[in-house]
């Protein structure tokens, strides 16, 4: 057994063991550090930046998710610094997407006092739901891009590969090939996708048709 | 090609089937030439043979704004609307296409802009275009505008043309290759950490302590690349050297791969740099057939190929790690760094990646010794540098000076002042991604420490010069819809970032700005220099932010 890094967060002796990141460090002394992608099944690819940190000596912050502890390391969670950045990209999320069925998005966005009107006039993204098999629908103006369903798609847990992007930047969106209906794909509807998705973007079908008053 | 006729396509195929998904881009390129776009059986092949699942074969067409799944007429036209081209008429140009039957695409920086404005029609590169019909021939064919103090690392260049082989060798070429293979790998490494030498792309990380991180490391094989994806807006220095003096620029790369004991190279260039792909792919074959490259290098026992490839349209791909996704076939998506590319680069190897202009030191530096090339330069940033000067300047071009002259001697002894009959209001120093200098720092000396003195970026050696007339707002506006096309769309606060400030400096630039949005551009570009992944984001608000602090009043709303 390697020997335990010793590190501070927010002033708070830490022991961790080495190849530990940040955020799981932080978790088990009882500091949360919040995140959006990240999910503890899927590969974590540091995307929401929601989790960074100040890291002692750093120019930039350092995404929690992925960042290991090393010795003598001092961290701050609550930074004024941190503080903007998240509620600033809390801002700008929801400029972008509707997260009207996202309450942990929500509630981060309560708790930075972040205001979902920052950015009049600004585009969103929203594209027309597909309702395209009998299985799930795809209601891409609620997708945040966290990328889960991509990568339990592929190789984080089903090897099926029938989704991936569209586009780049702002208006990247999650397509299948050629925008083919899903079942002309390789989907084996396994609905793991529609598991890990924060955001309802990804919903079964059933669900969103009770929600329609269109089942009894 | 019609594109039911899938015979040619399978030809290509074939010759890179064994390469498997490293060879998605070279089939997509060769697929975009065949049928002028990528329809879906096409795409449907290319996953099959290579075996690439389909819909990451759509996802890496739709990441590369060179691929196109829709189709296009006969002839395509790049069209550079970014500051320098557009204070020169593009567009102007642009408005007198719309009646010509071409596909028109309004390209990022297409680093011609010493002759601006530039274009590319099928292919060929054109400077100085006025309103008219296009064809290849519109406006003047590129020749580089050379100037400066000294010619050391732009001795082969200013002619128009390549630097064949034997040309190169008959100037002292590949003397240095022959004198490092008879030396011990650590004492070339030893040579280039003593010469001072530090990266030209940006980063300005020094040389030798990244070779020594990469030769240190294990992995069964080990990679050098050259990384000539050169697209920051402003720069085209490494468009020049690759396109007059390829040798110069394939000589420091072989020399780097025998440091670290690579038997494979890469060399990645931007896809809108076809003459300079052409140049390099052609030196390269010279190369082997001259026993350059190969199973014996020079007679040695050193082995060592290299292959060229084409970028297909994204700028993020300059950076390191997005570079080597796009060889891997993958979008262009910057990794999470560390892991750092010197232990885990490409294919999760130890690689070493240059900038072309930073190889091109490599061969000057051994060939001249360290004393000799110390001596140019200053203490702290030691040897000659490229600057690329445009804009209102009588003479833009590529300047090549010790590092320590004053940016008044760069733009008024040599680049001939600011044009007839105005003054000087700003200078973007370093690139889209840089910042503004203004009068009172043409006393600054170009070096790397005094720049950092004076809060400017060295970054690529851009020099970009705007005179009284010009309207900031809108070269701020310009500088943000590149970053907002060129966003990968990894990390959140670039992806969405560079949109909004994009929408907000629009309003600004049409002088319609809101009370709350110079707080709120100040916002997102802190968030996006603070918290984004790659060194895309966390610049893409570098030159904003230093116009909000230089010229508060220009963001004012009501």
């Amino acid at each position: 057994m390697d020997t335990p890094v010793q590190l501070t967060i927010d002033d708070q002796a830490v022991s961790a063991a080495p190849g530990t990141t940040i955020h799981k460090a932080a978790r088990a002394a009882g500091i949360v550090i919040p995140t959006i992608c990240y999910h503890d099944y899927c590969t974590a690819n540091a995307l929401c930046r929601i989790c960074v940190v100040e890291v002692e000596g750093s120019r930039t912050l350092v995404p929690a998710c992925v960042a290991f502890v090393a010795e003598g390391m001092r961290v701050r969670t609550q930074t004024e610094r941190v503080r903007r950045a998240r509620k600033n990209i809390l801002e700008m999320l929801a400029s972008t997407v509707d997260l009207s069925e996202a309450p942990e998005i929500l509630a981060l966005m309560k708790e930075y006092g972040a205001d979902a009107q920052r950015f009049p006039g600004a585009l969103k993204r929203d594209p027309p739901l597909v309702d395209d098999n009998p299985m799930y629908i795809r209601d891409y103006a609620k997708c945040i891009l966290c990328w889960r369903c991509v990568q339990v798609c592929a190789s984080d847990a089903q090897y099926t590969y029938a989704i991936n992007f569209e586009k780049r930047g702002f208006h990247t969106q999650i397509s299948t090939f050629f925008q083919r209906p899903m079942p002309l794909t390789t989907c084996v509807f396994c609905g793991q996708c529609v598991g890990v998705c924060p955001t309802g973007a990804l919903k079964s079908r059933r669900a969103w048709l009770l929600e329609q008053g269109m089942l009894e | 090609m019609p594109e039911s006729d899938l015979s040619p396509l399978h030809a290509v195929l074939e010759e890179l089937a064994s390469q498997g998904r490293a060879a998605l881009l070279p089939a997509l390129h060769a697929a975009q030439d065949l049928y002028g776009h990528i329809p879906e059986p096409v795409a449907f092949e290319i996953g099959r043979v290579l075996r690439v699942p389909l819909a990451e074969v759509h996802g890496v067409i739709d990441f590369y704004a060179l691929f196109s799944r829709e189709p296009a007429a006969k002839t395509v036209i790049q069209v550079c609307n970014d500051p320098v081209c557009a204070m020169a008429g593009s567009e102007e140009f642009l408005k007198t296409l719309r009646r010509q039957n071409v596909t028109v695409h309004q390209a990022p920086c297409l680093g011609l802009c010493e002759h601006a404005p530039a274009i590319i029609v099928r292919e060929a590169q054109r400077g100085h275009v006025k309103p008219g019909k296009i064809t290849e021939t519109i406006g003047e064919a590129p020749r580089s505008l050379l100037g400066g103090d000294i010619a050391l690392l732009t001795r082969n260049c200013g002619t128009g043309r390549a630097t064949a082989l034997l040309e190169y060798e008959a100037a002292g070429g590949y003397l240095a290759l022959r004198k490092v293979l008879t030396l011990p790998p650590d004492q070339v490494i030893a040579e280039i950490k003593a010469s001072g030498l530090v990266g030209r792309g940006g980063a300005a990380f020094p040389t030798g302590l990244k070779w020594e991180g990469a030769a240190k490391a294990t992995g069964e094989r080990k990679f050098v690349v050259c990384n000539g994806d050169e697209a920051e807006p402003g720069t085209f220095k490494d468009r020049v050297i690759m396109e007059e003096d390829p040798h110069g620029v394939l000589e420091g790369l072989i020399i780097a791969a025998y440091a670290i004991g690579a038997n494979k190279g890469y060399l990645f260039i931007r896809g809108e740099y076809h003459r300079a792909f052409k140049t390099m792919a052609v030196a390269v074959a010279e190369a082997r057939a001259g026993g350059h490259l190969g199973a014996s290098v020079l007679g040695s026992d050193f082995a060592f190929d290299v292959e060229v490839r084409r970028g297909a349209g994204a700028y993020v791909c300059g950076e390191e790690t997005a570079l080597f996704e796009a060889i891997e076939g993958k979008r262009g998506f910057p990794r999470v760094k560390p892991p750092f590319p010197t232990t885990h680069g490409l294919f999760g190897m130890p690689t070493v990646i240059n900038n072309v202009e930073t190889l091109r030191n490599v061969p000057l530096i051994l060939t001249l010794g360290t004393a000799r090339y110390r001596s140019l330069g200053t203490e702290k940033s030691p040897g000659p540098k490229l600057f690329c000067v445009s804009g209102d300047v009588a003479r833009p071009g590529l300047y090549e000076v010790p590092f320590g002259v004053t940016i008044r001697h760069l733009l008024e002894d040599l680049a001939g002042g600011i044009r007839k009959g105005h003054r000087l209001q700003a200078i973007l120093f370093g690139g889209a991604a840089g910042a503004f200098a203004t009068e009172k720092d043409l006393d600054v000396r170009l070096s790397f420490e005094d720049l950092r003195a004076a809060g400017l970026p060295l970054g690529s050696g851009v020099v970009m010069v705007f005179d009284e007339s010009r309207d900031l707002r809108d070269i701020l506006l310009r500088l943000a819809r590149f970053f907002a096309h060129e966003s990968c769309g990894k990390c959140y606060p670039c992806q969405i970032g560079t949109q909004r400030q994009m929408e907000i400096l629009e309003r600004i630039a049409a002088g319609g700005a809101l009370l709350s949005d110079a707080a709120c551009l100040s916002d997102v570009g802190w968030t996006m220099t603070d918290a984004s992944l790659c060194g895309l984001g966390q610049t893409a608000a570098s030159a904003v932010i230093s116009a909000l602090k230089l010229w508060p009043r220009l963001f004012e709303g009501r």
